[in-house]
């Protein structure tokens, strides 16, 4: 339905309407959501470019998604079809907030299925189920700056990425091989976008840096404490930093598999039970490891 | 080969109240190749100046020195730009001080061989039996090759000099009182060494501050006073 | 033969400057201090040429303008005007081709280069050791990482290789190659100076600026030092430029040698006429004053 019809409608749900005096769709006023939304469109024409823009004040503190959650609620519409998770599980207590208050103020239809979903916001993880060109993966970003480790100044690390000057970042790493024989980020691995920024991918493992390559879906990185917005379109090359004679691995689960659905291709959480003193594994992807129990039971 | 033409040098000393002092006057004279010109006159008169105008370590006041140089043609040694200098310096024109400017840290050995490697581009094993053979003409005993000249006496250090000056035959060699801190002995085997590198073309000037020594190494004798 | 880099106008002003700036400063006022409006003129319509394979001293006394002219020529710093021009034939052009128009033998003024444009022909052409290690290093990270930062800026990325080219370079700046993965910060001052020659080195650069990279050195350490130097330009032909206020360095270094003054080249020349036949008033007061 139109954006003017929805305060009219009436399917039930006059008794929640107190709780929405005062609010627009979306909770956002229309000028942020345009603003945020020109910030996007900026942060899509120039990938993996971090765009600067006045985060708003969100029911949720800093620190607990209000960049993702901004992005969200700037781009939902009410026939939206909205997925949240933390660290892969629909379930997580900060997952099941974001997504019932976003329910709340868009009325969107809310589900735990990668596959249906128009919008998944996302904390630390990419949908092990491979994302359509109809679909939007919002991130939720901590530290969106893939230079800090290297530069404290933020002054410096703008200068860093408009010159391309990104000979201290490799340095870091020729560092770690030297010390340890191999480098040792496991999440927020920093990856050139589209040949020219290097971006941080957010936290996610290594395990999923490799989906952002060449993907068909947009990505959409939201840093509401430090207000910055980038994006990876669809089609662009995210290569991750690597030497020749040290090629980039994601996490090795040969042998492993999810004691729930018995998958051996999804990113593995390890469970450690102490008082029975057993290590078990599981898929981090709640939603994939549902779907595929369900598959196996029928 | 050289033609000086009233070469004149005068020095104004700007932190002593713009005090001159004439070092030469209009001196002349013309060496051909080959030949071997000597110096000669009372202490003072100029004669270092002289050498030192050709070589360009003194700018010249006034006149001209003119060089049939191989790389540049006839060229007047007093106006050349610094790079043709440096040029006909490292190719063409040697010289031998009093005194051996110590290098540290470059053995006797070194220091002979350097000449020879930048300017006749031969390998280091022909470079160094050349120096190796004139250090011990020149009666350098065999332990001391290595060592560094900074501890050698002056006769020694200025025997080392000459090898240097003398190991990477220049065409035109200029000598300023090279055998001054020298015995008897030794003389006679520069002189030697001299007279071998005239026979291979080398044109000389020298200052000997012997009279007699002078007049029966060179050819003619200017005198300056 | 032509020169590898002109420099023509080199001026750097600190301050707001006034029509009267040039002409109240220099060797004549002893002072590089405007006194109508207070700038600075710590480099004063410099112009000169260095030529492929020649060392060129730069001597002068505190305030003379010469660490300035290093870092204008580095790119440190912004010039206030001037030009300076390297000829096409350069090693290491070809990795910057693009800063040479088609006809003429030499680049655009590099002067007026775009921030990364800079970087790029820096990276590409040049080498500098300062007096002070700390200005040149990285102290936290190790010699041998020092040593590839500069070839990862250049697009090295492989591992193996860029430890054999930082083994070599440390072999020949006679450090030993145990301590590679050392920290600079570990070793003596004499051995951070090589470091940062080996780093200097490491893309064979064209030229070679070393600023007072012997002062404050112990005699020993410093011989060893200038010994090195000395090897390593006849080994690679380099173009150097030697900042001293030190004359013995000069001397040791240098065939040609520039004597500046408040802002000003005062006299240039041979360096053993300059020692033994200078001409400029300040020239002699300087040779006159050596120790």
């Amino acid at each position: 339905m139109p954006l003017h019809e929805w305060p009219k409608r009436n399917d039930g749900q006059e008794n929640d309407l107190e709780h929405r005096v005062g609010y627009p769709f979306g909770f956002m006023d229309e000028g942020a959501k345009k603003e945020i939304r020109r910030a996007i469109l900026k942060a899509v024409a120039i990938p993996g470019y971090q765009v600067p823009y006045g985060s708003r004040e969100m029911p949720i503190a800093r620190g607990w998604g209000t960049g993702g959650l901004q992005i969200t609620l700037a781009l939902i519409r009410p026939d939206d079809i909205l997925k949240v998770i933390d660290q892969g599980c629909d379930g997580s207590v900060n997952a099941v907030n974001i997504k019932k208050f976003v329910a709340k103020v868009a009325g969107v239809t809310v589900t735990t299925d990668t596959a249906t979903a128009t919008i998944i916001q996302t904390r630390h993880r990419i949908p092990e189920e491979r994302m359509t060109d109809q679909q939007i993966l919002v991130l939720q970003v901590p530290y969106p700056e893939a230079l800090r480790e290297v530069e404290p100044s933020e002054m410096e690390t703008r200068r860093m990425h408009a010159e391309a000057d990104y000979s201290r970042m490799w340095l870091y790493l020729y560092e770690d091989i030297v010390r340890y024989g191999e480098i040792t980020i496991s999440y927020r691995y920093p990856v050139t976008v589209n040949g020219r920024y290097i971006t941080d991918p957010s936290p996610i493992p290594r395990w999923d840096v490799p989906k952002l390559h060449m993907a068909d879906t947009l990505f959409l990185f939201g840093a509401g404490r430090e207000k910055r917005i980038y994006a990876i379109p669809p089609h662009t090359a995210v290569v991750p930093l690597e030497f020749e004679d040290h090629p980039f691995r994601t996490e090795n689960f040969v042998g492993k598999s999810c004691a729930r659905c018995g998958a051996t291709d999804s990113f593995l959480d390890e469970v450690i039970d102490n008082i029975q003193g057993v290590r078990s594994f599981f898929c981090s992807d709640s939603g994939y490891c549902d779907k595929r129990r369900e598959t196996c039971s029928r | 080969m050289i033609t000086v033409e009233k070469l004149t040098k005068t020095f104004t000393l700007h932190i002593l109240g713009e005090k001159k002092i004439e070092a030469c006057r209009d001196v002349s004279f013309r060496v051909p190749p080959g030949g071997f010109l000597g110096l000669a006159g009372p202490s003072g008169a100029g004669k270092s100046t002289v050498l030192k105008c050709m070589y360009r370590t003194y700018l010249a006041g006034s006149g001209a020195i003119r060089y049939q140089s191989a790389a540049y043609g006839m060229v007047d040694l007093a106006t050349l730009p610094d790079q043709a200098v440096i040029d006909i310096r490292h190719r063409e024109m040697g010289y031998v001080s009093q005194f051996l400017k110590v290098i540290p840290r470059v053995s006797a050995l070194d220091v002979v061989m350097e000449p020879i490697l930048s300017r006749n581009g031969v390998t280091r094993d022909v470079a160094r039996k050349r120096a190796v053979s004139l250090l011990e003409r020149l009666r350098i005993p065999a332990h001391l090759l290595d060592a560094y000249p900074a501890t050698f006496s002056g006769g020694e250090q200025q025997r080392v000099n000459i090898a240097r000056a003398v190991s990477w035959k220049p065409r035109l060699l200029l000598l300023d009182e090279p055998t001054a801190s020298l015995d008897q002995d030794s003389v006679g085997i520069v002189l030697d060494i001299l007279k071998e590198l005239r026979q291979e073309g080398t044109t000389m000037i020298g200052i000997f501050h012997d009279a007699t020594l002078l007049q029966s190494v060179t050819d003619s004798v200017y005198h300056i006073d | 033969m032509q020169p590898l880099i002109r420099i023509r106008g080199l001026t750097k002003r600190f301050g707001s400057g006034c029509d009267r700036c040039l002409d109240a400063t220099g060797p004549e006022h002893d002072t590089n201090l405007c006194p109508h409006c207070g700038s600075v003129l710590a480099c004063n319509d410099l112009s000169f040429d260095l030529f492929p394979g020649e060392a060129l001293g730069v001597v002068g006394e505190s305030g003379s303008g010469k660490s300035t002219l290093v870092r204008l020529l580095h790119f440190e710093w912004e010039a206030s005007a001037g030009s300076m021009e390297v000829h096409r034939s350069a090693s290491g052009a070809h990795q910057v081709a693009e800063m040479f128009p088609e006809d003429g033998d030499y680049s655009k003024n590099l002067l007026a280069l775009s921030h990364f444009q800079k970087r790029q022909m820096r990276n590409a052409l040049m080498g500098i050791v300062y007096q002070n290690p700390h200005l040149g290093l990285r102290m936290g990270v190790s010699s041998g990482g020092n040593i590839a930062e500069r070839l990862l800026g250049a697009g090295w990325r492989n591992i193996a290789k860029m430890r054999g080219r930082a083994s070599e370079l440390l072999q020949k700046t006679e450090i030993p190659v145990e301590r590679m993965d050392e920290p600079p910060a570990n070793f003596s001052g004499g051995m951070q100076q090589r470091v940062q020659i080996a780093k200097a080195l490491s893309n064979n650069p064209l030229i070679l600026f070393l600023d007072e990279v012997t002062t404050g050195l112990d005699l020993s350490v410093q011989a060893r030092v200038l010994d090195l130097i000395r090897n390593l330009r006849s080994e690679f032909n380099l173009s150097m430029l030697v900042v001293s206020h030190d004359l013995g360095v000069i001397n040791l270094l240098c065939q040609r040698t520039m004597v500046m003054k408040a802002g000003h080249i005062v006299e240039d020349g041979l360096t053993d006429q300059i020692l033994q036949d200078p001409q400029h008033r300040y020239t002699q007061l300087l040779v006159a004053s050596q120790l």
